[in-house]
C-alpha cells in the first residue's frame, strides 16, 4: 500500500470542479424559495393560532396514504365534537409542508352544522405531512397530522 | 358568471327528516390557476383561484371555506347541515378576478 506517496493528499479542485460546486450550492440556495418548510408550515399554524400550540387530539386527517398522483387528493377532515356549548368548533384550517405556500383551507363551521368534518380535494407537490388544527369557541387549538407518500406531484404535470 | 368561473354542481337530499344531519357537496368549473405555474414562454401565469365559499340557509350561514393555491382545479367541497325546517339554501363562489356565482336550492324536511 504504497502507491499514494503522500499521506495526506492535498486537494485541489480544478475550475470545473469549481463551476460544477458553483452550480450546486446555488441550485440549495433556490431551493428552499420554491416550497414552503416545515418552519413556515410552523409559522402559519402559530398564526392561525394566535401563537398557541395546537394539543395532538380530537383532530382526524383522512387521506389515502399511497397516492398515485398529486393533483387531486380527496381529504376528508373531521373533529370529535359534539358542536354545542363550549365544545363547538368554530374553523379547522388545512396545512402542509411542502408545496409552495403551507396554507391549503379553512373551513368556517356554524350552528347549523351538524358536525365538525369537511371534504374535499388537495394539491400535494411532493410526499409530506398533512396537518390540520382545529379552533375551539373555548379559545382551545386540537390538532391532527397524516404522511402521505405522493409518486407524481401536482405541480409535475399540465394544467 | 364571467372569467374562468364556470358551472356548479350541488347535491344535497331533496327532502330529510327534522334533525337529521345531511351531507351537502358541491363543486365548481375553475382552473384554480396557482400563480406559481410558468407557461410556455416561462413567464408565470396570473394566480386566478376561488378563494370564497359560503352556504347559507335562509339567509343564514352554515358553512364556509378560505381557498388557498393548494386546493384542486374545479374545487370540491363537501359539508354538513343538521336539517331543522325547509327553506332555502344559496351557495355562493368568489375568485380573485371578483367573478361572483350563485346557486339556490330547496329542501323539504317533514
Amino acid at each position: 500500500m504504497t502507491q499514494n506517496p503522500s499521506p495526506l493528499p492535498s486537494y485541489t479542485p480544478t475550475r470545473r470542479q469549481m463551476i460544477a460546486a458553483g452550480t450546486g450550492f446555488a441550485a440549495l440556495m433556490l431551493a428552499p424559495s420554491a416550497q414552503a418548510t416545515t418552519q413556515e408550515m410552523e409559522k402559519a399554524i402559530l398564526a392561525f393560532t394566535g401563537g398557541v400550540k395546537p394539543r395532538e387530539s380530537r383532530v382526524t386527517v383522512d387521506i389515502p396514504v399511497l397516492l398515485e398522483s398529486g393533483a387531486s387528493v380527496p381529504t376528508k377532515v373531521s373533529v370529535e365534537s359534539a358542536m354545542q356549548g363550549d365544545d363547538f368548533v368554530t374553523s379547522l384550517a388545512l396545512f402542509n409542508e411542502k408545496n409552495p405556500q403551507p396554507n391549503v383551507a379553512v373551513f368556517h363551521f356554524s350552528a347549523r352544522s351538524g358536525q365538525a368534518t369537511a371534504q374535499t380535494r388537495i394539491r400535494l407537490g411532493d410526499s409530506q405531512k398533512i396537518v390540520a388544527v382545529a379552533k375551539m369557541r373555548d379559545g382551545s387549538y386540537y390538532m391532527g397530522a397524516i404522511e402521505v407518500i405522493v409518486t407524481l406531484p401536482a405541480c409535475a404535470e399540465d394544467a | 358568471m364571467a372569467g374562468n368561473m364556470g358551472r356548479a354542481l350541488i347535491s344535497l337530499p331533496a327532502k330529510a327528516k327534522r334533525g337529521d344531519v345531511i351531507e351537502i357537496r358541491a363543486m365548481i368549473a375553475h382552473p384554480m390557476e396557482t400563480g406559481f405555474r410558468p407557461d410556455s414562454q416561462g413567464r408565470l401565469v396570473a394566480r386566478d383561484i376561488v378563494n370564497r365559499f359560503e352556504c347559507l340557509f335562509e339567509g343564514e350561514q352554515v358553512f364556509a371555506c378560505d381557498l388557498f393555491p393548494a386546493m384542486s382545479a374545479n374545487p370540491y367541497l363537501s359539508f354538513t347541515m343538521r336539517a331543522d325546517m325547509s327553506g332555502e339554501l344559496v351557495f355562493r363562489w368568489r375568485d380573485d378576478s371578483g367573478a361572483l356565482s350563485e346557486e339556490k336550492r330547496r329542501i323539504e324536511v317533514e
